[in-house]
């Protein structure tokens, strides 16, 4: 079989009578798109992955990008992503390695939720100058609390809280590994996380000494690999997330190439250098519901019970069981990664069909908690494709107590979904080991990026509040009624336990 | 000439029809006997009559009024002085939330206490500028939103500082005159203290000996204290909200 | 909008229900004549060890039948009669209200401290979801709910409120919003000893209501109302908070307050928060909530609703409006408004 060259996705062009030939294009794209051609710059359309890198860097606007410039004969069914699959595929006889989140069409529930407002049977309540608190506590409630009297009639509190997390806003930053992105975007991530009072998640690939300033505000990631995992590291967390899955690949393990694992990557993952990094898709130690107790214990144990612990599960089909498992456990908070959620890699097969919307999951991840009478026993995060304070917002009415952000904190950042962070070529310096791509990234400006962004969003959800009367982020949780479906089938309006609008 | 009205058992719309009948009539005192939880009272009215009523107002007393005094022997309920234009409101006791809710002009005295979001949204316009005096205290969002007028806290009997919290909460225009200190953590977005001095002092000093010529006591002890002055920081304290699309 | 007023004589001394008729009646501005109630403690001194469950029955031919078996399988009947009833010309009788004095079984509950109390709200929550045309809105001991759609005059005309006394009285002049003006939307609602009237909107009910169902209880009125009525019994019977403390949990003060306060108040508050952050309430609401010992009237934390409380003698008043409590006691020692979230309290000595 003979395959022909696939036509190029992007095309770009240059505008000659605005190029002044300044050649920042070609410094700047690390996939080799543009070139000098006598003293003329030419691009080279193939190599284009539409990163944007040379639009934002081009001083004159002469750069022009436009998406699948070849038309393919239009199919409803041979639709071109699935011709191209398979001439890649013929060609390699390899699986389909791809970047950021699930690529598929499909609707989203989110967009199909709509919020509430109050009007006249009760006031909207305006956050600017009225009380509003979006403090979110995440760890273990008691069920109930005891008292007792003290002789001189004082109430005394006679349960004792365990630890848990304060934030002052419900958004969260999840877990992007040193290797999965550089430091310098780790670095930019952890003062906005110092800067708004939230969290940030380190990855799995351990704790880089440059991050120890702001070691109280992150959670360490204990992974099927057990990369970078030590006393010293578990003992600097904020918390401890044990990594079971992610929803970008559901069921399987993870792998980073042995060219990104550099000196740096290598004693902070304590693997040796230019070695893959290879994270089996279970803990070996845990093939079962009550191993991960085990784990959770031997964690709390190890830190002298002092530190939260959280498990992070891939939003699969049975997803509201293995949370309820998971809230025995002895576990403080549960993170459940929807479909969408992001990844440095990914087999493509995964990433576009494996698991469920995130939505979904967490309602149902609420549901069975309530249900069974455990759920002050755990805190629910939500996680995989937040976009927006809308759907932060909405995540929490259907049942989470917070919710990472990942993809979002990179795009505030410079990032383009360009989609192959795999390539280690990211030109914004975010999803790269290349010193001189690294270099790119200013953590100081981008960590006001992203603190903007955990802000501008904080502030709308406590409008979004506000509107619904609410002046506490408790009385959101959960709290569905403030929800209505826009065409979205029985079933799932079931599922979610929310009324179709009009209702 | 008198005009006595029995409100007893009797509708607000009623009484309302006979006091202003009255002020038609050209009556200039109006005494109302016997309120008990009538609503809107003086609601509209327009004119320079002096309307006493004796008892517990409901609601709204003196809303939309422009010109009358209305004289209040008794407590007052919620938002006395609702969007008032003009004319003064006495009251002889103390007032429940949203006391001179959006008033635009006149003045409200209140002997004693108010309850939360006093003064919120006052406003002023010209030679139109709304005064709240209070002789006791007052809950928390006093001076909510506030756009102009004056608020004047007393606070008679009370040594430690004002701590109720959300004070002036989006101020955008006016003036707060709290006797006394004011504690730091209870000036809300947008709220500053300002200097007090012999200007401000003068300013506050014909509120002073009105309340006190009210009520009869003693202005000296008042017009000697100190008072904390709180206004806005400045006309648009959301200014930095928003972005564009 | 609503409105509410409740008396409690801390002396125990019992009252008619007369002159709460017309202190109710004073907040017909606050009302639409959709729904009015009353509830008086001490009731049915002669059956005072026995639940008094009041029922509306849709009809009695095909219903009752039903919840007789019921009840005699959990217990006796100890006596049961219709509650009378005198024909108003705006009232339309919709039910038939009952009343059953029951004496549950303890022995067929097993597994709890409290086997007569959890008999008796299985049976409410059971009646109420599961036989049509039957709700049990009232069953505490020696208590009575006596509520129907209509204005407050009249509906204490329907039952001749004036002929029970008692020493707590809460009653509701309703101005319905999410649901019809039907007999079980109107207030007091009650659970065994705790009834609730409520005057707002409770924005975070959505929230409530699946907290409190996790624990059991199930809501079955369509109103927010309910779910208070359900925390409560929760957190002061089956949690054992006292009633200061109940209320601190469902309107809690602000984190900022919570961080300025001495240390170990802080914790408890912050481990009140924590812990029963999802029986929190949001939204606009003045509510009192008695049970035999007393009454608590108690504002959201920002205080969107009035509510004013009074003293006369033994008498605490709590209300919203002044001129209410007036038109009961025109003399009055005392009157001052609660701050938001803090509780008034009237204990019986």
């Amino acid at each position: 079989m003979v395959l022909g060259s696939v036509p190029v996705k992007y095309r770009v062009t240059i505008d000659r009578d605005r190029c002044m030939e300044c050649g920042r294009c070609i410094e700047n794209c690390p996939y080799g798109t543009f070139r000098w051609e006598g003293d003329k710059i030419t691009a080279v359309s193939r190599n284009c992955t539409a990163c944007h890198r040379c639009i934002a860097m081009c001083p004159r606007d002469a750069i022009g990008l436009e998406e699948r410039p070849v038309d393919y004969r239009s199919h409803p069914v041979w639709t071109v992503e699935a011709r191209e699959a398979i001439f890649n595929q013929a060609r390699t006889g390899r699986v389909i390695l791809a970047g950021m989140g699930n690529a598929q069409p499909l609707p989203s529930i989110f967009d199909r939720l709509l919020l509430d407002a109050c009007q006249v049977t009760n006031p909207s309540i305006d956050p600017l100058r009225e009380p509003m608190e979006l403090r979110t506590y995440i760890g273990k409630k008691p069920k109930r609390l005891e008292f007792s009297r003290t002789g001189a009639g004082d109430v005394e509190l006679e349960t004792k809280l365990t630890p848990n997390l304060m934030l002052e806003t419900p958004i969260m930053i999840g877990h992007m590994s040193y290797g999965a992105i550089s430091l310098n975007a780790q670095l930019a991530l952890a003062r906005a996380v110092h800067k708004t009072g939230t969290f940030m998640g380190t990855g799995e690939g351990g704790m880089h000494p440059n991050l120890y300033p702001y070691q109280d505000r992150l959670i360490v990631q204990v992974a099927s690999g057990r990369f970078g995992v030590g006393i010293d590291y578990l003992e600097r967390g904020a918390a401890i997330e044990i990594k079971i899955g992610q929803g970008a690949k559901p069921g399987i393990g993870g792998h980073l190439p042995g060219e990104k694992v550099c000196a740096d990557v290598s004693c902070t993952r304590m693997i040796p250098l230019g070695s893959d990094a290879i994270s089996p898709a279970p803990h070996h130690d845990i093939y079962s519901i009550e191993d991960l107790a085990q784990l959770v214990r031997s964690l709390k144990e190890a830190t002298e019970w002092k530190k939260p612990v959280f498990v992070k599960i891939a939003a699969v089909h049975n997803a509201a069981a293995i949370a309820a498992g998971i809230a025995r456990s002895g576990a403080d908070a549960v993170v459940v990664d929807g479909f969408r959620g992001g990844t440095g890699a990914a087999p493509k097969v995964f990433r576009d069909h494996v698991g469920i919307p995130i939505e979904a999951a967490v309602s149902a991840v609420d549901a069975k908690l309530r249900d069974q009478g455990v759920r002050n026993e755990i805190s629910v995060i939500a996680s995989g494709g937040i976009r927006n304070s809308a759907d932060v917002t909405k995540a929490i009415a259907l049942g989470a107590d917070a919710i990472y952000i990942g993809t979002a904190a990179l795009v505030a950042m410079g990032c383009r979904v360009c989609g192959n962070c795999y390539r280690g070529l990211c030109p914004w310096g975010i999803a790269t080991q290349r010193p001189d791509l690294v270099a790119r990234l200013d953590p100081e400006k981008e960590a006001v990026h992203v603190a903007n962004l955990i802000e501008a969003w904080t502030l709308e959800v406590s409008e979004l509040m506000g509107a619904a009367g609410i002046n506490a982020i408790e009385s959101l949780r959960g709290n569905r009624d403030r929800l209505r479906g826009y065409m979205l089938d029985e079933g799932m309006l079931e599922v979610l336990d929310v009324l179709p609008a009009g209702a | 000439m008198v005009k006595k009205i029995d409100a007893a058992g009797l509708h607000y719309t009623p009484l309302n029809r006979q006091v202003r009948e009255a002020v038609a009539a050209g009556e200039d005192e109006i005494v109302i006997e016997h309120v008990l939880g009538q609503r809107f009272i003086a609601d509209g009215l327009v004119g320079e009559v002096t309307l006493v009523v004796n008892g517990v107002p409901g609601g709204d007393i003196g809303m939309f009024m422009r010109g009358p005094t209305v004289v209040v022997h008794g407590n007052a309920d919620h938002a006395p002085g609702n969007t008032m234009e003009a004319g003064r409101l006495v009251i002889h006791g103390s007032a429940g939330d949203a006391v001179a809710h959006s008033m635009r002009g006149g003045m409200v005295f209140v002997r004693d206490d108010i309850g939360y979001r006093g003064g919120i949204h006052m406003k002023a316009y010209n030679a139109r500028h709304p005064y709240l005096v209070v002789g006791g205290e007052a809950r928390a969002f006093l001076g909510e939103y506030m756009a102009g007028g004056t608020i004047l806290l007393l606070r008679r009997g009370s040594k430690e500082p004002f701590a109720e919290r959300g004070l002036a909460s989006g101020i955008h225009g006016g003036e707060i005159f709290v006797r006394g200190e004011v504690d730091d953590g209870c000036l809300a977005v947008g709220a500053v203290k300002k200097s007090f001095g012999d200007e401000e002092r003068a300013g506050i000093r014909p509120l002073i000996e009105e309340y006190c010529r009210h009520f009869g006591c003693d202005a000296a002890p008042l017009l000697a204290d100190d008072y904390t002055r709180i206004g806005p920081a400045s006309a648009r304290p959301f200014a930095g909200k928003y972005t564009w699309e | 909008m609503c409105g509410i007023i409740s008396v409690v004589d801390r002396s125990g001394a019992a009252m008619d229900g007369a002159r709460i008729r017309d202190a109710l009646a004073m907040m017909n501005e606050r009302g639409s004549g959709e729904g009015a109630g009353y509830a008086v403690y001490g009731a049915y001194p002669e059956y005072a060890e026995c639940y008094a469950l009041h029922v509306f029955f849709d009809n009695i031919i095909e219903t009752k039948a039903a919840l007789d078996t019921l009840l005699e399988t959990w217990g006796a009947i100890v006596h049961e009669e219709e509650i009378p009833t005198y024909e108003q010309p705006h009232l339309k009788k919709v039910h038939t209200p009952w009343r059953y004095f029951f004496r549950p079984d303890p022995s067929l509950m097993t597994g709890t401290p409290s086997p007569e109390e959890d008999i008796v709200t299985y049976l409410v929550m059971k009646v109420n979801t599961a036989i049509p045309g039957t709700l049990i809105y009232s069953s505490g001991k020696n208590i009575g709910v006596f509520k129907a759609a209509g204005w407050p005059e009249e509906v204490a005309d329907f039952y001749r409120i004036q002929d029970y006394k008692g020493y707590i009285w809460l009653a509701h002049n309703r101005y319905p919003t999410n649901t019809r003006g039907w007999w079980g939307g109107a207030h007091p609602f009650n659970l065994l000893d705790w009834s609730v009237v409520h005057n707002g909107e409770i924005t975070s009910y959505g929230t409530n209501r699946r907290y409190i169902e996790s624990f059991g209880y199930k809501c079955t009125m369509f109103t927010d109302t309910e779910v208070v009525a359900y925390l409560v019994d929760l957190l002061a019977r089956r949690h054992g908070l006292d009633e200061g403390l109940a209320v601190r949990a469902l309107a809690p003060p602000f984190w900022d307050e919570i961080d300025g306060m001495p240390e170990r108040e802080k914790n408890l508050y912050r481990a009140i928060r924590l812990t029963y952050g999802s029986a929190m309430m949001n939204g606009p609401f003045a509510i009192v909530v008695a049970n035999r010992d007393g009454i608590v009237g108690f504002t959201d934390r920002i205080k969107l609703r009035p509510l004013v409380a009074a003293e006369e003698g033994d008498r605490l008043y709590i209300s919203s409006e002044e001129a209410a409590i007036r038109r009961m006691a025109p003399e009055l020692d005392r009157v001052w408004m609660p701050r938001a979230g803090e509780p008034v309290i009237g204990r019986v000595r």
